[in-house]
């Protein structure tokens, strides 16, 4: 069995995968990180550079949980890469970061982790980001 | 000094409300495009050229030069924070300003890149109003064989000379001049190419090839490539310097303007040999030559302060012949051709309004474009964020309607997505643009210069060259031809020395 995590290089991304590892350790699973972008901006504050993914390897290899990096460039969007992901993988849990949202800005925006909630067939981790690490 | 009394009724028409603020939004737009690979400011005036149905002459091309400027200066912040080029102009400035920026000196290579492109962009100015008159005095003097000759200087000029293959080169430039001939033949009266449609009578509007092969070809040629890893983006404060950054600077950013001023008067294809030339310059002159290749400020201020130079002397050819040396001055050709205006050396008498306060407005730009880009250079980055799919729907939209309006007829949107795919083919099989565009437009008029010339000596040849100018020009143009292959070909014989 696996656990999926959606990481993003933000206070999010990163509490989402701090959860992710305590839960792999607690159920002794496989720990799935996932980073992918639809590559259509030039500059994508969401794509993890390479100094932030070793950085992510490093706190899984210090970790000790058995793990395994994905990072993509595809058309489909974030959400329907974990979807699919767990999916295949017949996942146990996916493991995502909320961000802190305005009612008008849940109004107005659509959002990843909507569809990740709605339409996973598994249990679903929301994590939010420790107000004190936010700008 | 009769220029510089001209020049201050210029900067009279320029201060005006309206001109200013045309001056202000063709910087803004102008570094704005500069800072996005893949737009420049040729496809950016392309799309704009439907607004000269509105606007007064003055007031579009104060707004082009300001876009002309305003690329310049935009094209080195991509280059520097992100190792992506912005404009073509810019791909030397990658090299060192990329280098600096992961030391941790972006805001000195971008501080380094804004000054020097202002101080090269004034003083390419202040060349271009003390130049132009000179070299109208001489213009004045040509005749149509002379005008030939300078055309096919240009037209061989910039095929060979730019990108990496003479044939391809050439081929674009064959396929501009046959676009070019579609139409009636001023001259007899017959119909050219046009395939029994009455709609190609006219000819094709400049407005439609333009657009066509700048915005839809590069619409189509980045929707085919869409995906690609996000590049890693260097985050900075504003832009500044040391005393040690300014004392290494000054020299190569007037070094720069020198190199840069006649290489932008002469047929040679735009700023990518001067930048290049002015990189390999500051790397031979420089102290630091063991920082060069790990962010030495002076490849960043040579390269930056020469193409800004550069893109002022491209506007004294356009202006005094009504000859573009880049395809920015050939678009800007074709609005000049809306208006009815033929750039040439009576420009100057008839229109001494419109050039001065245009060159003028070059000197306001440039102030204005100092103050956007030096505490600004981080914010124009978040630019990149945009996602593609939304910047080029919205450039396929105004190349449409641009098309459109020209003859509010939808044959011309038949006929944009036709050159467009010509575009989109070009680019997928390497034939460079510039020659075609610049086929284009200077095509139809050299061809009248040459019936011109061929009438007057009665259908001999030598009609082309029975002055002493035209045979110069037709000199220089076998040295272009024979003299870069013979240096090649005695390079590769010799062995390479090291420490080029």
């Amino acid at each position: 069995m696996a656990i999926i995590v959606g990481y993003v290089p933000t206070p999010e991304g990163i509490a989402a995968l701090d959860s992710a590892i305590d839960e792999a350790r607690r159920r002794g699973d496989r720990l799935v990180v996932v980073n992918s972008t639809r590559g259509e901006s030039l500059v994508d504050k969401r794509f993890a550079s390479g100094s932030q993914w070793e950085s992510v390897e490093q706190r899984l290899a210090e970790s000790g949980v058995d793990h395994e990096l994905t990072q993509l460039v595809a058309s489909k969007d974030a959400a329907d890469q974990i979807l699919r992901l767990a999916d295949e993988l017949n996942a146990e849990l996916i493991v995502i970061g909320l961000r802190r949202r305005t009612p008008v800005g849940k109004l107005i925006l659509g959002s990843q982790a909507q569809t990740i909630l709605l339409e996973a067939e598994c249990p679903v981790l929301a994590v939010k980001s420790h107000r004190s690490e936010e700008n | 000094m009769d220029s510089l009394t001209e020049l201050l009724n210029g900067f009279a028409t320029a201060a005006h409300p309206t001109n200013l603020l045309y001056a202000f939004v063709g910087v803004l737009l102008g570094t704005a495009i500069g800072v996005l690979p893949g737009i420049g400011p040729a496809m950016t005036i392309a799309l704009l050229l439907p607004l000269t149905y509105a606007l007064e002459p003055t007031q579009a091309f104060i707004m082009f030069a300001g876009i002309y400027y305003g690329g310049m200066y935009g094209g080195s912040t991509t280059s520097i924070l992100l190792n992506t080029p912005g404009e073509s102009a810019s791909v030397v400035t990658a090299i060192e300003g990329n280098k600096m920026a992961r030391k941790g000196r972006a805001a000195a290579a971008l501080a380094t890149a804004a000054i020097g492109s202002f101080i090269a962009g004034t003083l390419g100015t202040l060349a271009l109003a003390l130049v132009a008159p000179a070299v109208v005095t001489v213009a004045i003097k040509m005749g149509a064989p002379d005008y030939f000759a300078v055309m096919v200087l240009a037209f061989i000029a910039v095929t060979t000379v730019l990108g990496s293959s003479k044939i391809r080169g050439l081929a674009a430039l064959a396929i501009g001049l046959l676009v070019g001939t579609i139409g009636i033949d001023p001259t007899s009266g017959q119909q050219r190419l046009t395939l029994g449609l009455p709609e190609l009578a006219d000819g094709i509007d400049v407005v439609v090839v333009a657009v066509g092969l700048f915005a839809v070809g590069e619409a189509l040629w980045i929707a085919a490539h869409l995906r690609r890893t996000p590049a890693e983006i260097i985050t900075v404060g504003a832009a500044r310097m040391t005393r040690e950054d300014w004392r290494r600077s000054w020299k190569p950013w007037l070094r720069g303007t020198a190199i840069g001023f006649p290489f932008g008067a002469i047929p040679a294809g735009g700023a990518e040999i001067p930048t290049f030339l002015s990189y390999v310059t500051e790397k031979k002159l420089s102290k630091h030559p063991e920082e060069f290749g790990q962010g030495a400020i002076e490849g960043v201020a040579g390269p930056e302060a020469t193409n800004n130079a550069s893109a002022a002397g491209g506007l004294v050819p356009l202006l005094t012949l009504g000859i573009p040396t880049t395809a920015t001055a050939a678009v800007m050709l074709g609005a000049f051709q809306g208006y009815g205006i033929q750039p040439g050396p009576r420009l100057l008498e008839t229109q001494p309004e419109l050039v001065w306060g245009l060159v003028a407005s070059l000197f306001i730009g440039n102030v204005i474009l100092l103050a956007l880009n030096l505490p600004l250079a981080p914010m124009w980055a978040k630019l990149l964020r945009i996602p593609r799919p939304y910047l080029y729907a919205g450039i396929l939209f105004f190349a449409s309607i641009g098309a459109y309006a020209a003859n509010l007829s939808t044959f011309d949107l038949w006929l944009l997505l036709i050159l467009g795919a010509l575009g989109f083919g070009m680019r997928r099989f390497g034939l460079p643009v510039v020659p075609a565009i610049i086929g284009i437009i200077l095509g139809p008029t050299a061809e009248e210069q040459l019936r011109r010339a061929l009438q007057l000596s009665d259908g001999h040849v030598s009609g082309l060259a029975n002055t002493w100018f035209s045979k110069i020009v037709y000199v220089v143009i076998l040295l272009v031809l024979i003299v870069p292959p013979i240096v090649t070909r005695l390079r590769t014989r010799e062995p390479v020395k090291v420490g080029d």
